[in-house]
């Protein structure tokens, strides 16, 4: 037998959940201080403008959403194969057009702002 | 030894005559130190010798005896009375076809078995006088656990992946061909992946992980298959944007 070429999409959800699961809680806690009032100085809009404007920090949350959307597509066609739903390959065309769609957006912004 | 009355509702089908299978319960008195195995092979010797099933060793070494016991996929022989209440509900194997009562057809197992070749494939033939393969302790250490399995299929029982798609190579095939890649003298990788890395290999894997709940030797199918594809996404990487580097 062929082998898979599942292993591209595969690849792109494990480093996608590896990034999600270091950078999602850090995230959720950096969203909440400031909604607690909390607003240390690094939180301030020239901060982050500042880091997203340096080429490393922009790659940096280009390859976090990036592998974030990809990582989610592919959860959602597993968890939907799961639920019996068994149209996999609609599935998989319409989670991953999305996933390529956010990528290619995410993309064009980091260029563009 | 204290005596208990154990009632046992056993799954009975018999391809001759029976149309769809049946439960058909049974009490039996019986120590509570014995395990399932032993209160049906008192029902088969004292009460219904027509009762199948199939056991040998009796020491959760032989991978026979298991059963969806409760609903639950385990060695009967490992199953202790004591950790039963009530009627003990016992079922062949779920997600294979039933031969007859409590034996079920492995066909499909061990033609997969088969498929991803469990056994040293050796590179290049060596003379006897070269002397024995040899494997430092480190080397041992990395494919070790996955040479406890004892083909009991609980884990293609317990897989819900298995049950929607029967294609799937499944936990213990897919383990025991990475136990087989992992070991320092083998050199039949490369063939293996042809099976493993299919679409029908690994990739059906979506990490549910009741293989390794259910695993009675403590393998972990789920890791194994979860090494199995980081490696395989590493070849295809490999393959596909470093073809300079094809192995």
């Amino acid at each position: 037998m062929a082998k898979s070429d599942k292993a591209l999409v595969w690849g792109l959800f494990a480093a996608g959940g590896t990034v999600t699961a270091f950078v999602t809680p850090v995230l959720v806690v950096l969203t909440l201080l400031p909604a607690l009032g909390v607003l240390p100085d690094v939180l301030t809009y020239d901060s982050l403008r500042a880091f997203a404007d340096a080429t490393l920090g922009r790659l940096a949350i280009v390859a976090i959403v990036v592998l974030s959307l990809w990582h989610a597509a592919h959860r959602l066609r597993i968890t939907l194969h799961d639920f019996g739903v068994r149209a996999d390959y609609a599935v998989a065309v319409v989670v991953y057009v999305a996933a390529a769609v956010g990528s290619l957006a995410a993309g064009w912004y980091a260029l563009a702002l | 030894m204290s005596q208990r009355l154990v009632e046992l509702e056993v799954l009975r089908f018999n391809p001759e005559t029976d149309a769809e299978p049946t439960f058909q319960r049974y009490a039996v008195e019986c120590p509570e130190e014995w395990v399932v195995l032993d209160a049906l092979n008192h029902i088969k010797e004292t009460v219904d010798p027509t009762l199948s099933y199939r056991w040998s060793c009796h020491m959760a070494v032989c991978g026979s005896c298991g059963m969806m016991i409760n609903g639950e996929p385990k060695l009967s022989c490992k199953s202790f009375l004591r950790d039963y209440e009530g009627v003990i509900r016992v079922e062949p194997l779920a997600h294979f076809p039933i031969q007859r009562d409590l034996v079920t057809v492995i066909d499909d197992f061990v033609t997969k078995l088969k498929r991803v070749k469990p056994y040293l494939v050796a590179g290049e033939a060596r003379p006897v006088e070269a002397g024995e393969y040899r494997q430092t302790p480190a080397q041992l250490k990395t494919y070790k656990q996955y040479t406890l399995c004892i083909n009991c299929m609980l884990c293609y029982a317990a897989c819900p992946e298995y049950g929607l798609e029967p294609k799937f190579i499944g936990p213990a095939a897919i383990s025991l061909a990475h136990r087989y890649n992992l070991d320092s003298r083998d050199a039949g990788r490369e063939a293996r992946q042809q099976e493993i890395a299919a679409t029908e290999g690994v990739w059906e894997c979506s990490f549910v992980g009741a293989c390794s709940e259910v695993c009675p030797e403590h393998v972990d199918p789920a890791g194994a298959l979860q090494q199995v594809k980081i490696k395989s996404t590493l070849d295809w990487f490999r393959e596909h944007l470093m073809p300079w580097r094809r192995t």
